[in-house]
């Protein structure tokens, strides 16, 4: 899993980066959008006819392909949106409330 | 050598900005800022200046394109006036904030409305904010040798940002002065090569102006503050070599029969000529007035300017410019807050003249040291006093 970027990007004003620029390429990465979520999508594998409209779809990039085929969203950047659920043609996913 | 030769001051300006050898100039033509513009276009266009000159639309544009191209690693220059400065008004910001070293002339001019294309400082005094370093001049000579002054402090890498030269329109930018140009080899060495640390280069990329969570948009507001602050230095170094070099010296803040004055006036820019004979015009007559203007006006030059007005017993402050609903101008304002919590510190009456071009004389100065003095034990006349206007 990334370090959280409150870690690295927090810093005091003598330790930030002239005008703020982003040294690293890629490093939103580091921003675990995950710990937004207030509902996660679940896929019925019975339902999921594997289109890939939840990978399309998704604006975070965060529906994936696992190596057998099937689609799951990566829990560390899925803010719980909704909008895979939406555009599933089968209803195959279903948000499911995160526990506290 | 340097040959002294009669120029108009927008010319020289631009031959100033020639040979600091700058790589990419965009601008839009607005009165008074056309002839710099116009002739540094023609520069480009006849090779005799090896740089991008890039028209565009609008201002809004003009310092985009700049802040793109000094992103980009290039010495960048622009110029404009009035609507144009403030058309350009939100980008003013990200280029300081993103730390980009652009060199911009302010042609001041009045703000609309009503329309005026004439002299004052409304459209400067409405960008105190925006993070840049800047200056005032009060001479043709003062604005040909600040574009040096100002290439060399924004290519310094411990400043690394923007910064505005103030020059009077039409007042200053149109007239026809005296001006000692340098040849090229003379002021060669005194600009250091632009090398910029932080740039845009697809072989190592980066990210500007990325968005600033609330856990961050202090720190970069007091990163850009600090850097402001501590420009002061590196401005004074680049003037005090000049001087050292060229014989011809500035200060952040600088006066004029002071020394012994009880009223002083404070004045910026080119109505201070003006003000200084009729400083003239009262020793002659046995009274110690003097004059203290402002170089530096952002970063605010508090020390120097505590310092200049110490023994002074009043103060007498000009603004170009009237702050609607406001206690007074804005340089007197300021003026107020740099000396509010010192003891014994002087009397301070501001005075708005010189509005979207009205003619300033020496009987008006005459005028307000006169009203200073009167002020001074019968009380002002209201926040401050608006010079020459009709009433009926």
């Amino acid at each position: 899993m990334p370090e959280k970027v409150e870690k690295r990007a927090i810093v005091g004003w003598r330790n930030l980066v002239p005008g703020c620029a982003i040294l690293e390429p890629g490093n939103s990465t580091q921003l675990l959008t995950g710990t937004w979520r207030l509902q996660r999508p679940v896929i019925d594998a019975e339902l999921c006819n594997l289109c890939g409209l939840c990978w399309v779809y998704c604006p975070d990039m965060a529906m994936t392909k696992t190596a057998e085929g099937r689609y799951e969203p990566d829990l560390n950047y899925c803010k719980g949106c909704a909008i895979c659920a939406e555009e599933c043609p089968k209803n195959a996913i279903t948000m499911v409330e995160e526990e506290e | 050598m340097s040959t002294r030769m009669p120029i108009e001051v927008s010319i020289a300006v631009s031959k100033a900005v020639q040979q600091a050898d700058v790589d990419v100039i965009a601008a839009y033509p607005i009165t008074p800022q056309t002839h710099i513009v116009e002739n540094l276009s023609g520069l480009v266009a006849n090779g005799e200046l090896e740089a991008a000159f890039i028209n565009v639309e609008s201002e809004h544009s003009a310092i985009s394109t700049v802040i793109g191209a000094a992103a980009a690693g290039a010495s960048t220059f622009t110029a404009t006036s009035s609507q144009g400065l403030a058309l350009m008004h939100e980008i003013l910001f990200i280029a300081s904030s993103l730390r980009l070293p652009i060199v911009m002339v302010v042609a001041n001019r009045a703000l609309s409305g009503p329309i005026s294309i004439w002299n004052d400082h409304s459209d400067i005094m409405a960008e105190r904010d925006i993070g840049w370093i800047q200056v005032f001049c009060e001479t043709g000579q003062e604005a040909y040798d600040a574009i040096f002054h100002a290439f060399r402090v924004v290519r310094d890498p411990t400043v690394q940002l923007p910064m505005i030269v103030n020059v009077d329109g039409f007042n200053l930018t149109h007239v026809i002065e005296p001006v000692f140009l340098f040849e090229p080899e003379e002021i060669k060495d005194y600009l250091p090569e632009h090398r910029q640390a932080l740039r845009l280069d697809i072989e190592h990329p980066i990210t500007m102006g990325p968005v600033g969570v609330p856990e961050v948009y202090t720190e970069a507001k007091k990163q850009v503050e600090e850097a402001l602050l501590n420009s002061k230095q590196v401005v004074m170094a680049a003037w005090q070599e000049f001087g050292q070099r060229f014989g011809r010296s500035y200060a952040p803040v600088e006066a004029y029969r002071a020394d012994d004055a009880e009223v002083l006036l404070v004045t910026m820019g080119v109505i201070s000529r003006t003000a200084m004979t009729a400083v003239d015009r009262f020793r002659e007559a046995g009274k110690a007035v003097g004059l203290v203007r402002f170089r530096l006006w952002r970063p605010f030059p508090r020390a120097e300017f505590q310092e200049a007005v110490r023994h002074a017993r009043i103060l007498a402050v000009i603004d170009r410019h009237i702050s609607l609903g406001a206690l007074s101008g804005p340089v007197c304002l300021e003026v107020r807050a740099a000396l509010f919590n010192l003891p014994d510190h002087p009397q301070v009456f501001g005075f708005v003249l010189g509005l979207g071009g009205r003619d300033v004389t020496v009987d008006d100065f005459c005028d307000i040291v006169e009203r200073a003095e009167r002020y001074a034990t019968a009380g002002p006349e209201g926040d401050y006093t608006l010079i020459g206007l009709r009433e009926v």
